[in-house]
């Protein structure tokens, strides 16, 4: 038998190669998955994993898709780091394109190239506010932010609803709950000539390099850090844990809600009330499978977008089912999760095992 | 006669550590057995093993001339094992008889064991009520609770873990009543400590551990304290240093100083005044849970009081946080190092930013200085000789008593006008705890003033210039250290302030 | 406004429909929590509960091997997370987040071609006479039998926890692990067995809505009420019939909020389709703005991972 020991250390080596440890892990138990719906298990996981990369609208959907898997992914980071859980990265999403796109709607049909910053920054300050709730609520009056912020999540997805069949209803869409098609100024430019692929990527990478930037080298990411592994010592260092929670959950919800106004004046290009597709969830796993580290997150959003635009392959070819897509994700994150025990401790022989051994060497 | 415990040749490795090696000696009946050694001499693994927790590697054990070998604690406490945990193993929000009921036997927990408690607690002079939560009570009701609880399975061996550590010199001498009674009963104890006055006082036979070998077994009562010690350290111990000069001006004022705490089983600061003056090393006495924790939060600025309630060298710092006071030239060393002075996953590097980033400016507008930062660790690393692979190491990899030397020199490096430490040697191996005091003293010498809370009364004799309790959140006015006795500070530890003024 | 389209008997009943999955899914984690375990998975251990509990009862077509598989599906998911959180000693939130990420896809996928058919009808357990006493009757003495299961649930872990000496153990392994272990408990186990009870509910609770409140699949049906169930037992102090209490008040705010779309009042249905989110937000506010209350019952180690060093 084997036993768990507890190293000193991290080990360095298992902090990075628990992740690749886990996407290889999800492969095989993907391709038993697969294998168990009566697919060819081989060719599926081909489908997903190798497939996109060969033609180039598939290499410019991993930038569509990376986009705000990244983007929302760095925020989620500097919260879990300080141990702040923002769950509701999905419902800030969604908050801020509702805010960026209604800013987009007020000046429809006025040209100017202010247009699309202001739409931005309406949909980040709208994802901060709702982020902000329940930092708020957490800091003043105890309150799990956990559950606060999923809950929003479920408020901001009917708000959506409410409004594309209200106020912000096309009035020339034959009552559909959908609003106008954004005005040429309101949607973002093209990165790609012929493909989805817009400016917001530049913005992602941005996010990236500011992020590693504020994490490893700012007093910022260090408090954030020292609060999330003692958070008494980060109190002793002089730290509030208010400030803590309130700017990472700001930031977090201000990513996620440029995220959210990225994806209405980008790829969707109108809101409707289908916009959101669990981004704001799959980004968590991103941001532990980027080991919370902006570096790590680049690469693992680019490995999440794979799976989604692959999974779309899959469902098409294969008829495999829309969700088998989130249960292969889903169990990235727990193998992942599941390898983390490494890096903390070592696998050493019982002391059964171990006597027995010695024994036998002494024989 | 036959040995009721025999330990023959017990060897325990851990990783990169061998506990115990080769471990032999006899408990007899009726006998109260010292286990004497430093922290860190194996004496905890060892009572591991007796009770079960653990099992030894190499060797054997006999109980009453029958192998022994308990798999679990509870096979350990059924043939007769009782153990009184050093840090109790007790739950807070539970009740007295809950907590009992816990540690007994299913059948032997039933409705009349809060008639029972109040039996046993009153026959040995243990009064306790069977219905108080346990958060609720001092430390010296906690242990009768753990006391109590293993006297209720009638032992035949009982095992102290070092006992007295955190009670009061009169709460010793009733726990020694309570045990010479039960010696008389023919049980036999195993009392585990460091203090080597209690064991000449207490105990009838001796086996002394260092470095987890055997070192020398005696009979405590006809040795002298300095002697035991000797063999305990294995070399001989340097006299203490004299203490300094008995201060200048004022450096820190505390006026008034009450802070409410809102703690579940919190202690609040009431009314203390003092003055700490530059040269002076000023000893804060107390059993734990007097306010001590409340007490360094405040100096440290974690917790803020009212402006003027803290002067540092005239300055009104009671609202100022951490950072701000460090500033100003206050430091503060808090007692729990991992997880408080120190970020236990984070290098030594790194640890440096927690209290030296303003002063040592290791920091530019929010920035991180590395390679400052890394010259900081390396400097400490040094001066005060903390063993380590190197400053990239985390700090929790550290020995303890390394690690504290690294916090105490973080922050003495720094200068400060004014060093707060807390329990600066608990659980720090002799030699670390020479070097420590003596960098305090030589900090105070230089003209800092520095406040040391210790419950370690012998380490404040040693060091202190002046003296002063604190008990229920109330700190005594300070006395000159050469001119009290152990008695009166006892008194005054035990809240009776008025009596011993 | 018509009026006449409230029935309050009818409003009565199908507010019990409402708050029994709730029952379910919060008592279940209430002992999970008193044993010191957080496990944010409950939503989809009971969505994988409403799908494995209906696909079931289709197959077999019986409601009672449908609800024994729910709660087989679910004590297997929160077997899932003891092994991560007690054996690998994974982290508890995120663990807890995977749980229910991989749930909601499994029930997804496995519930694919269950959707659109209904179910068969769930057995009343009506009392003879009793049950056909005007209102009365249909309040008490005519519901299926996992209402009054929920009676019994919510009963046997009050009794569980404050009366027997099991509970005591599950009680001082969540206040305190390492003195637990120092006595001699086997805190690992202890908290497996607790993770897998509340799995096992929390399935059960998810079939109920899937065979008796809809009774039909829906893809993510459970819409958030193994969170709400979490913020229940918040509300609760970790008291049991608290957390009976406050199921009820949830599903009375489901319920009222139902019948005034029903009324027709003029707002739009999403905003009062809002109500029981931000009802739970305001009633986690209130119960955890007093600290020391909130800390009164909660088990000291909740979250807070356990290894047996040596």
């Amino acid at each position: 038998m084997l036993r768990l020991e507890k190293r000193k250390e991290r080990s360095r080596v298992m902090t990075w190669a628990g992740p690749l440890l886990a996407v290889a892990l999800t492969m095989v138990f993907g391709m038993i998955l697969f294998a168990a719906l009566g697919k060819d298990p081989v060719r599926t996981i081909a489908i997903i994993f190798w497939d996109p990369l060969t033609n180039d609208f598939s290499r410019s959907e991993l930038l569509v898709k990376g986009t705000p898997l990244c983007l929302i992914a760095v925020g989620l980071a500097l919260g879990f780091r300080a141990g702040v859980w923002n769950i509701g990265a999905e419902g800030q999403f969604i908050v801020g394109a509702i805010a960026g796109g209604a800013a987009g709607l007020a000046v429809y049909d006025t040209a100017g190239v202010w247009v699309l910053p202001m739409m931005c920054l309406a949909g980040a300050a709208a994802g901060a506010a709702w982020a902000l709730i329940p930092a708020i609520l957490r800091i003043r009056f105890n309150a799990n932010e956990i559950l606060v912020s999923l809950m929003l999540v479920y408020v901001a997805g009917l708000w959506l609803s409410a409004l594309v069949t209200g106020p912000l209803r096309d009035p020339d869409g034959f009552n559909f709950p959908e609003s106008r098609i954004f005005h040429d100024s309101a949607t973002l430019p093209i990165l790609l000539e012929g493909t989805r692929a817009h400016v917001g990527a530049l913005a992602a990478l941005a996010a990236v390099v500011i992020g590693w930037l504020a994490l490893e080298r700012h007093e910022y990411g260090f408090s954030l850090k020292l609060f999330g592994q003692a958070p008494r010592a980060a109190r002793f260092a002089g730290y509030r844990e208010a400030r803590v929670v309130l700017l990472s959950m700001g930031v977090s919800g201000g990513l996620a809600g440029l995220a959210g106004t990225f994806e209405a004046a980008g790829p969707v290009g109108q809101l409707v009330p289908a916009l959101p597709v669990g981004y704001g969830f799959t980004a968590i796993i991103v941001a532990f499978l980027g080991r919370l580290h902006p570096g790590g997150i680049l690469l693992a959003s680019a490995l999440m977008a794979l799976t989604y635009i692959g999974g779309e392959g899959a469902q098409l070819e294969m008829r495999l089912p829309a969700a088998a897509i989130s249960v292969f994700q889903g169990m990235l994150l727990f193998f992942l999760l599941g390898m983390d025990v490494f890096s903390r401790y070592r696998l050493a022989p019982s002391k059964a095992l171990a006597a027995r051994r010695a024994q036998g060497g002494a024989a | 006669m036959t040995a009721l415990l025999s330990i023959r040749g017990v060897t325990k490795r851990f990783p990169g550590v061998v506990a115990n090696a080769d471990v032999s000696f006899d408990v007899q009946p009726g006998e109260i057995h010292a286990l004497l050694g430093e922290n860190g001499a194996g004496k905890s693994t060892l009572v591991k093993m007796i009770y079960g927790v653990q099992r030894p590697d190499e060797g054997t054990m006999a109980w009453n001339g029958a192998p022994f070998a308990p798999g679990s604690p509870g096979e350990a406490r059924q043939a007769g094992v009782g153990l009184v945990f050093q840090h109790f193993s007790l739950f807070e929000a539970l009740t007295v008889a809950e907590n009992v009921a816990l540690g007994l036997p299913p059948d032997q927990a039933g409705r009349d064991l809060p008639e029972r408690i109040r039996k046993v607690s009153a026959e040995y002079g243990l009064p306790l009520d069977p219905a108080r939560q346990v958060g609720q009570l001092s430390v010296g009701e906690r242990q009768r609770v753990e006391i109590v609880r293993c006297l209720l399975q009638s032992p035949r061996l009982l095992i102290m873990d070092e006992p007295t550590s955190v009670l009061t010199p009169q709460e010793v001498e009733t726990l020694f009543l309570t045990l010479r009674k039960l010696r008389e009963e023919g049980v036999a104890i195993l009392y585990i400590s460091h203090k080597l006055e209690e064991i000449r006082a207490l105990c009838t036979a001796a086996t002394v551990l260092r470095g987890g070998r055997v070192v020398g077994a005696c009979d405590p009562r006809q040795e002298t304290a300095r002697g035991l010690a000797e063999m305990m350290i294995g070399r001989e111990l340097a006299p203490p240093g004299a203490p300094s000069g008995t201060g200048g001006a004022a450096r820190l004022t505390l006026t008034g100083l009450t802070a409410i705490s809102h703690a579940q089983f919190g202690v609040s600061l009431r009314d203390i005044s003092v003055e700490l003056r530059a040269g002076e090393v000023l000893g804060v006495a107390g059993v734990a849970g007097n306010g001590q924790d409340e007490l360094v939060a405040v100096l440290a600025g974690e917790t803020t009081v009212s402006p003027a309630m803290i002067q540092l060298d005239g300055k009104h710092i009671g609202g100022l946080g951490p950072t701000q006071r460090r500033r100003l030239g206050l430091n503060v060393a808090p007692e729990e190092r991992l997880g408080h002075a120190a970020a236990p996953e984070m290098s030594l590097t790194d640890n440096t930013f927690l209290s030296a980033r303003t002063r040592m400016r290791l920091a530019f507008r929010g920035f991180l200085r590395l390679g400052a930062a890394k010259a900081y660790a390396a400097k400490v690393v040094q001066d005060f000789d903390v063993r380590t692979p190197g400053i990239h190491a985390a700090a929790g990899s550290l020995s303890g008593g390394n690690l504290q030397k690294y916090v105490i020199g973080r922050e003495i490096l720094q200068s400060p006008g004014v060093l707060v430490v807390s329990q600066p040697t608990w659980g720090v191996d002799a030699g670390a705890a020479q070097a420590i005091r003596q960098a305090l003293r030589d900090l105070a010498a230089a003209g800092a003033a520095v406040m040391v809370v210790s419950q370690d009364l012998d380490e404040l004799m040693e060091i202190s210039n002046r003296f002063a309790v604190i008990a229920g959140g109330r700190l005594s006015a300070p006395r000159p250290a050469g001119e009290t006795s152990v008695e009166e500070i006892g008194l005054l530890m035990g809240g009776k302030a008025d009596a011993a003024a | 406004m018509d009026m006449s389209a409230l029935n309050p008997v009818a409003i009565m009943v199908a507010l019990i429909v409402a708050a029994t999955p709730l029952v379910f899914a919060a008592i279940g984690e209430l002992v999970v929590e008193k044993a010191g375990v957080l496990n944010l998975g409950v939503e989809g251990m009971m969505i994988v509960g409403a799908i494995a509990g209906f696909a079931i009862t289709q197959e077999s077509g019986s409601t009672t091997v449908g609800i024994l598989a729910a709660l087989v599906a679910g004590a297997a998911l929160a077997g899932l997370f003891a092994f991560m959180t007690q054996v690998l000693m994974s982290n508890q939130v995120a663990t807890g987040l995977a749980l229910t990420l991989f749930g909601l896809g499994l029930a997804a996928m496995i519930g694919q071609p269950y959707a659109g058919i209904p179910s068969p009808p769930f057995p009343e357990l009506s009392i003879p006479g009793l049950s056909d006493l005007p209102v009365l009757g249909p309040l008490l003495f005519a519901h299926d039998w996992l209402v009054y299961a929920s009676l019994v649930l919510t009963g046997g872990v009050w009794w569980l926890l404050n009366r027997s000496r099991a509970g005591l153990v599950l009680r001082a392994v969540g206040e305190n692990h390492d003195a637990a272990h120092a006595i001699g408990y086997r805190v690992v186990a202890i908290r497996t067995a607790a993770i897998l009870f509340g799995g096992a509910c929390a399935g059960v609770g998810g079939a109920y809505l899937s065979l008796v409140a809809a009774p039909l699949w829906v893809e993510g049906m459970t819409a958030g009420r193994g969170w709400i169930a979490l913020a229940i037992v918040v509300f609760a102090s970790w008291k049991p019939w608290r957390a009976f209490l406050g199921a009820y008040i949830f599903g009375g705010v489901s319920i009222a909020q139902l019948n005034l779309q029903a009324l027709g009042v003029a707002i739009e249905s999403q905003y009062l389709s809002m109500t029981p989110y931000i009802v739970t937000i305001v009633v986690l506010v209130i119960i955890s703005a007093d600290k020391a209350r909130a800390r009164m019952n909660a088990p000291a180690c909740l979250g807070r991972p356990f290894f047996a060093a040596g």
